[in-house]
């Protein structure tokens, strides 16, 4: 097989980043006619093998061994590694998610091939493929490209292919049992938990009011604070915020955060990296105000005004009715 | 114990980048250099760590060219660390993570550290591999975007982000690569003392040809360039009072929320 894609398991089904990464595979192969396979590393919760037997590849495997019942960064290591040996693919892809960024990087050394992380688009040259990955925080972009002989593996940015074009089929199922020692799991996980989240709820909000780095200092919250009342609007962060102890965890908008659609974001001194945007671009309308007129936050803004925050909020929460 | 600390410089969040006219790389000559956001943290929580402990030592790894490499690397002696290593490149720098983490590694191992931190991910390239790649080198364990660390004999037990507001705890044996999230600690500013400690502080220099390995780069790329705008936003322009007067027309005409 060319191409296998990993299939990963979101607390019991098929993570929605996989099945972009499936779109990807379906596009990246349409041209040069690559065959895809994916894969499913351990048991099978309910439901996902029929969702599995319905996807445009030419087969899906399961991998089973007992040390991949549990994911564990050494199990899943050794599991992609043995299953390349195997297989031979040319490409692995898969979702940029967190259990990827975790493992892969330590199957790319063990195999001493490429991991291209992180890629939003792909583009087939005489060269071979190139893909392209956003560098300095979404401001430039830049064609990545493998060297040397062998697989190569390919996480592709969440959102980067929509869901909505996957291909259906009917995949041949196999299974693949591995022989991999039990003590080669030398971390001991406990159970996943979530924290409070202290009554806020983001998710219902219709209006939300939310505030990057560009707020410059916590004292200038208030300000932000009296614009949202004004609105009626609840009051958002991007992640910096949180993590210096200015604004509480629950009012974080991303993949680390909430996920909101509210009728209108108003985006006030956020860059708009990816993993914000994750968390917001299901809003009706987003508008922006940012100093930056190259910053991402534009790409996806309704509305934008390139301008300073701390003259324009005081100045608008003025002209607000009501 | 023993904690090596991998950092990096980058440009300031605040820069303007300009490409360089042959679009191989963002023209830097003018541009000022920061200690990785990430990174930071990773730094603090080591100092922490060895704090709580009472005793060990905190060593700063960087690699990149002068002057940014000795100011990052200054500043985190500032903030404590014990020593630093310096590997000197000049560019073009290397950007595939397995040759970088070769590097490394090379320059690091007769160290032995017990724990060795990184930012998760740096704000240029964020490929997000070079500490896990390090630590798969040297045959340590590893555990990524932490957000909090327990010392337990010779385990660590650390708190680890997961996907949608969940987090696990995970224990594993010493010796550890942790890959660090934001948020993790607060960042100590330098105290005066520190400022004035750091300049007596050693700074170990590995020039970059002298740990180079014997492997092949597997990934490489071309040029750098702005990407293409998809979506048409509808700019607001004029002076600050036509603007506020603009916005409050489109929340009352447009997106009807007045
Ligand atoms: C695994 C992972 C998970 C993450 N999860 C999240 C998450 O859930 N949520 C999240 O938000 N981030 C998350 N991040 C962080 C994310 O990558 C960005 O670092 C973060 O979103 C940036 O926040 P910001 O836009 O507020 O700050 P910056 O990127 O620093 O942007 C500040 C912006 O403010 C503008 N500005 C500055 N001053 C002014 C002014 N006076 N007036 C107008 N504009 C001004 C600047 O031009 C700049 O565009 C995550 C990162 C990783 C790696």
């Amino acid at each position: 097989m060319d191409i296998l894609v990993f299939l990963e398991n979101q607390q019991g089904t098929l993570h929605r980043i996989s099945r972009e990464a499936v779109v990807a595979a379906q596009e990246f192969a349409r041209e040069p006619g690559l065959s895809v396979a994916a894969f499913w590393l351990g048991t099978l919760p309910p439901g996902v093998a029929e969702e599995l037997n319905a996807l445009g590849v030419a087969e899906w495997i399961q991998v089973s061994s007992p040390v991949l019942n549990d994911y564990s960064a050494d199990g899943y290591t050794a599991a992609f590694c043995e299953l390349i040996r195997q297989e031979q693919p040319r490409y692995i892809f898969m979702g940029h998610s967190y259990r990827v960024r975790d493992f892969v990087p330590r199957v790319s050394t063990r195999l001493n091939r490429p991991f291209i992380s992180d890629v939003i688009h792909f583009a087939w040259k005489e060269q071979g493929p190139v893909f392209t990955k956003q560098i300095f925080n979404a401001k430039m972009v830049t064609d990545m490209q493998a060297q040397g002989d062998g697989p190569v593996l390919v996480s592709f940015q969440a959102a980067a292919f929509s869901e909505e074009k996957l291909a259906a089929g009917s995949p041949a199922a196999r299974e693949m049992t591995l022989d991999l020692p039990a003590d080669i799991v030398r971390s001991r996980a406990e159970e996943p938990f979530q924290e409070e989240t202290g009554g806020v709820d983001l998710t219902a909000a219709d209006l939300i009011v939310s505030i990057g780095r560009g707020i410059g200092k916590k004292e200038n919250i208030p300000l932000a604070q009296a614009l949202a009342d004004k609105m009626g609007a609840e009051l958002g962060s991007s992640r910096p915020l949180v993590d210096a102890g200015w604004m509480p965890p629950q009012r974080q908008v991303g993949s680390s955060g909430q996920s909101v659609a509210p009728k209108l974001y108003f985006a006030l001194g956020i860059s708009g990296a990816i993993q914000h945007v994750i968390g917001m671009k299901g809003s009706k309308n987003v508008v922006a105000i940012n100093k930056d007129p190259e910053a991402p936050i534009f790409e996806i803004a309704d509305y934008g005004v390139v301008g300073d925050i701390l003259e324009l909020i005081p100045l608008l929460t003025e002209a607000l009715p009501g | 114990m023993k904690i090596g600390v991998l950092i990096k410089q980058v440009p300031g969040s605040e820069a303007s980048l300009r490409i360089l006219p042959d679009h191989s790389w963002i023209d830097e000559s003018t541009l000022e250099f920061e200690m990785n956001e990430s990174d930071s943290y990773a730094l603090e929580e080591a100092l922490q760590i060895v704090e709580r402990e009472g005793d060990g030592e905190v060593v700063a790894i960087s690699m990149g060219p002068e002057p940014r490499t000795t100011k990052v690397l200054r500043e985190a002696l500032a903030k404590g660390a014990h020593r630093a290593i310096h590997i000197v490149e000049s560019p073009p720098y290397e950007i595939d993570p397995l040759l970088v983490g070769h590097i490394i590694k090379n320059a690091i191992a007769e160290e032995h550290f017990d724990l060795l931190f990184s930012g998760l991910q740096s704000n240029d390239l964020s490929q997000g591999q070079t500490g896990l790649v390090v630590g798969e080198l040297l045959g340590m364990n590893t555990a990524t975007l932490v957000m909090a660390t327990e010392m337990q004999d010779d385990h660590i037990r650390v708190k680890r982000e997961l996907e949608g507001r969940w987090f696990q705890w995970v224990t594993i044996p010493l010796p550890a690569v942790l890959t660090i999230q934001s948020g993790i600690n607060q960042p100590r500013y330098p105290s005066l003392k520190g400022i004035m400690g750091a300049k007596k502080k050693e700074i170990r220099i590995v020039p970059k040809e002298t740990v180079l390995p014997e492997v092949e780069k597997t990934q490489s790329f071309g040029s750098i360039y702005i990407p293409q705008k998809e979506k048409k936003t509808v700019m607001i322009e004029g002076d600050a009072t036509t603007v506020v007067q603009k916005l409050v027309d489109v929340f009352k005409h447009e997106i009807k929320i007045l």
